[in-house]
């Protein structure tokens, strides 16, 4: 048997066969990647998880694609209803981890004050956001994840403003661990999660997750696109810890952004601003680079 | 039983954390609190309560406050909350959500006015509004009643056989602000009365359930039938929860639904809240004079209480209902409801609407006097009518 053999039939797999998710989900590849991390670690976990394509994933009652237990919250509340589960868990002295799981509309957008409240009051808790840079379960609108240039049906001449930094906004709240995920990165994902998992309190990942539907992709170049997304410093992959100190997962080689904006067809070759973007990306990788020399992880990798 | 002399909100505040102390030896006690006028002392008062097994989170807003209330009591905790007003205009979706959950939770309402016109007075716009929530609603009149129904309302929303959140609602300042002599009870009573909660649905750890994925309509609608069933079962079963109650604690906690003189009365007076107070004692007055006047205090909204309440006016051809609510468009709630449930039932009898003690008015013993001259005089139930609408004289002074 082999070792995803061995996931999808165990009991203990958190994501079941026979999932509805669009093929080249990136949804699909990180909760994969969590539940394997989650054995690794010999570790449970609740997952809470708010509308989004992620609770679509459990199907219809009775039946559930997820092997543990989940819970449906509204929108805006799974920090907060997070935050019930793990005070009860605490009190109990039950094991197990307590995992918001969360598109970017409710992470970025309507659940952003509950996050921050969450994130000031340090819960117990780890929140994954799965950013797919769309309003994916409603057919594809913005979001204040969409990067500038894609056109989503309610920006449908490309959106004007930018992605907004919500690691650096989570990093603000000097939570104890916040890390970015890319799928074309399996090792330094599972590194993090692993991380994430020893580490207590408020811990934020932002996981890069490619959408072929509301990307207008290819599902097979789901993982190529992602990794050029990191290589050219468009979602670099990092880590902070206790919003002070910065490491650079992965350094960004120089690649050029166009062929990812050009393999999207979210993005028109006419109308997108690829120079802008190429400023964008050297501006980010050098202030990350300035905050991870002067402000160094000790943490060994 | 100590007697002391507090708030309508210390008695709240009071009865929520004895109940949430009495979960001490299972799961424990958790609640999301937010701070709202009039309500306010009530959770501040949760938040100094020394909980044995509990904790209570100060979020960011009422929505998160009902959020951590369900997530605790998912995990099979004793959970609450309170709030008023926009407060809970802000948290509907939550309170929506925890009652199609089936979670008993126990939520405090000071009723106040839904702004705008801003405003901090007793009106039951605000809980009324929730009406159609899957809730029990209770709406008390004294700071006693308060106390008793909020710990009553633990027991019945915890009942396997009902399994449902239930709000017990007070009118702004004129209950939650005056302070009168309340019996606060022991704990060690409190325990006796609220065993351990076990929630049949609640998460655990090592079972992989869904709660609340999709559900196709044939299921959807399975859920609700169950939902409407265990309304059903609620008189009966909050008659049992009354006379433990008095078991344990040597008081009546009410009826459902409460009377005065109306065995044979031919005018009766539907009402709730601290309003009852005033009309009994126009009632009173009335009896003495020789008039067959009565009260019925509707305490339980929902479910809404239409037998009892039909079986208690039977004498009646002639029934006013006081509303301290306005449904735009519609009038009052307390009297939309109250024609239903004599419809098809008896048609020879009068309903007439007064909306009255809107957005925190004084309703007087003159304002009730003036409301059974109209009733008196009526050949026909018409519009509901306004009451304590100023002239532009009087305004303009």
């Amino acid at each position: 048997m082999t070792a995803t053999a061995a996931i999808h039939t165990s009991e203990t797999c958190l994501l079941r066969p026979g999932n509805t998710n669009c093929g080249g989900c990136g949804m699909s590849v990180g909760l994969t990647m969590l539940g394997r991390a989650l054995r690794a670690a010999d570790e449970t976990c609740t997952l809470v998880i708010p509308a989004c394509c992620g609770i679509v994933t459990a199907g219809a009652f009775p039946t559930t694609s997820y092997g543990v237990p989940t819970i449906a919250t509204t929108f805006a509340s799974s920090p907060a209803v997070a935050s019930g589960v793990a005070t009860i868990r605490d009190l109990n002295d039950e094991p197990g981890q307590v995992i918001c799981w969360a598109g970017d509309g409710g992470t970025y957008d309507i659940g952003l004050a509950t996050l921050s409240a969450a994130a000031e009051r340090d819960e117990n808790i780890i929140y994954i956001c799965y950013d797919n840079e769309i309003y994916g379960n409603t057919g594809g609108q913005r979001s204040s994840a969409t990067p500038a240039g894609a056109r989503t049906t309610t920006t449908p001449l490309g959106k004007i403003e930018g992605k907004k930094d919500i690691m650096s906004i989570m990093a603000a709240h000097r939570i104890p661990y916040a890390a970015t995920l890319s799928i074309a990165h399996p090792d330094d994902f599972a590194h993090k999660l692993s991380t994430a998992l020893s580490t207590k309190g408020m811990r934020f990942l932002l996981l890069h997750s490619p959408c072929p539907t509301g990307w207008k992709s290819e599902p097979e170049d789901s993982i190529a696109l992602v990794r050029l997304a990191v290589a050219s410093g468009l979602f670099p992959v990092y880590e902070v810890f206790n919003g002070a100190t910065y490491r650079i997962s992965v350094k960004p080689d120089g690649t050029d952004p166009a062929e990812y904006f050009h393999r999207q067809r979210r993005f028109d070759d006419d109308e997108i601003d690829v120079d802008a973007a190429r400023r964008a990306c050297s501006d980010r990788i050098q202030r990350l680079q300035a905050l991870a020399e002067q402000f160094p992880a000790l943490q060994s990798h | 039983m100590p007697l002391q002399v507090v708030t309508g909100n210390h008695a709240a505040g009071y009865a929520l954390s004895v109940a949430g102390e009495a979960n001490r030896t299972a799961r424990g006690v958790a609640c999301g609190i937010y701070p709202i006028t009039p309500q306010t002392e009530i959770v501040e008062y949760v938040a100094r309560f020394p909980f044995s097994k509990g904790r209570v989170v100060p979020v960011e807003s009422e929505h998160s406050a009902m959020a951590v209330s369900m997530g605790a009591s998912m995990s099979g905790a004793r959970s609450f909350t309170a709030s008023s007003s926009n407060g809970l205009a802000y948290m509907a979706e939550n309170i929506m959500v925890a009652g199609y959950y089936r979670l008993p939770i126990v939520m405090v309402a000071v009723n106040r006015t839904l702004g705008p016109p801003w405003n901090i007075w007793a009106d039951q716009g605000d809980t009324l509004m929730l009406r159609d929530f899957a809730w029990l609603q209770f709406y008390c009149e004294t700071n006693q009643e308060v106390l008793d129904t909020t710990l009553l309302a633990f027991k019945l929303a915890e009942d396997p056989r009902i399994l449902l959140p239930a709000l017990t609602c007070m009118d702004a300042f004129i209950v939650s602000h005056t302070q009168t002599e309340t019996e606060l009870p022991e704990q060690a009573d409190v325990d006796r009365y609220l065993p351990n909660l076990d929630l049949p649905h609640r998460l655990h750890y090592d079972e992989a359930r869904t709660l609340g994925g999709l559900a196709w309509p044939h299921e959807g609608l399975s859920m609700r039938l169950e939902l409407e069933e265990a309304m059903k079962r609620v008189p009966e079963v909050y008659q049992e929860c009354r006379e433990s109650f008095n078991d344990v604690f040597g008081r009546d906690p009410g009826d459902m639904i409460q009377t005065f003189a109306t065995d044979d009365a031919e005018l009766i007076l539907i009402t709730s809240g601290t309003i009852a107070t005033t009309v009994r004692e126009v009632v009173r007055q009335r009896r003495n004079a020789g008039e067959k006047v009565g009260l019925v205090k509707l305490k339980m909204f929902r479910p809404f209480p239409g037998a009892a309440l039909r079986d208690a006016c039977k004498s009646a051809a002639r029934v006013a209902v006081l509303d301290r609510n306005y449904a735009a468009g519609a009038g009052g709630i307390f009297c939309q409801d109250t024609r239903s449930a004599f419809q098809g039932h008896r048609n020879d009898v009068l309903i007439q609407n007064y909306l009255t003690g809107l957005c925190g008015g004084d309703v007087t013993p003159e304002v009730i006097d003036d409301i059974l001259s109209d009733l008196r005089s009526r050949s026909a139930a018409g519009d509901p009518m306004w009451m304590g609408i100023d002239s532009g004289e009087e305004t303009l002074q």
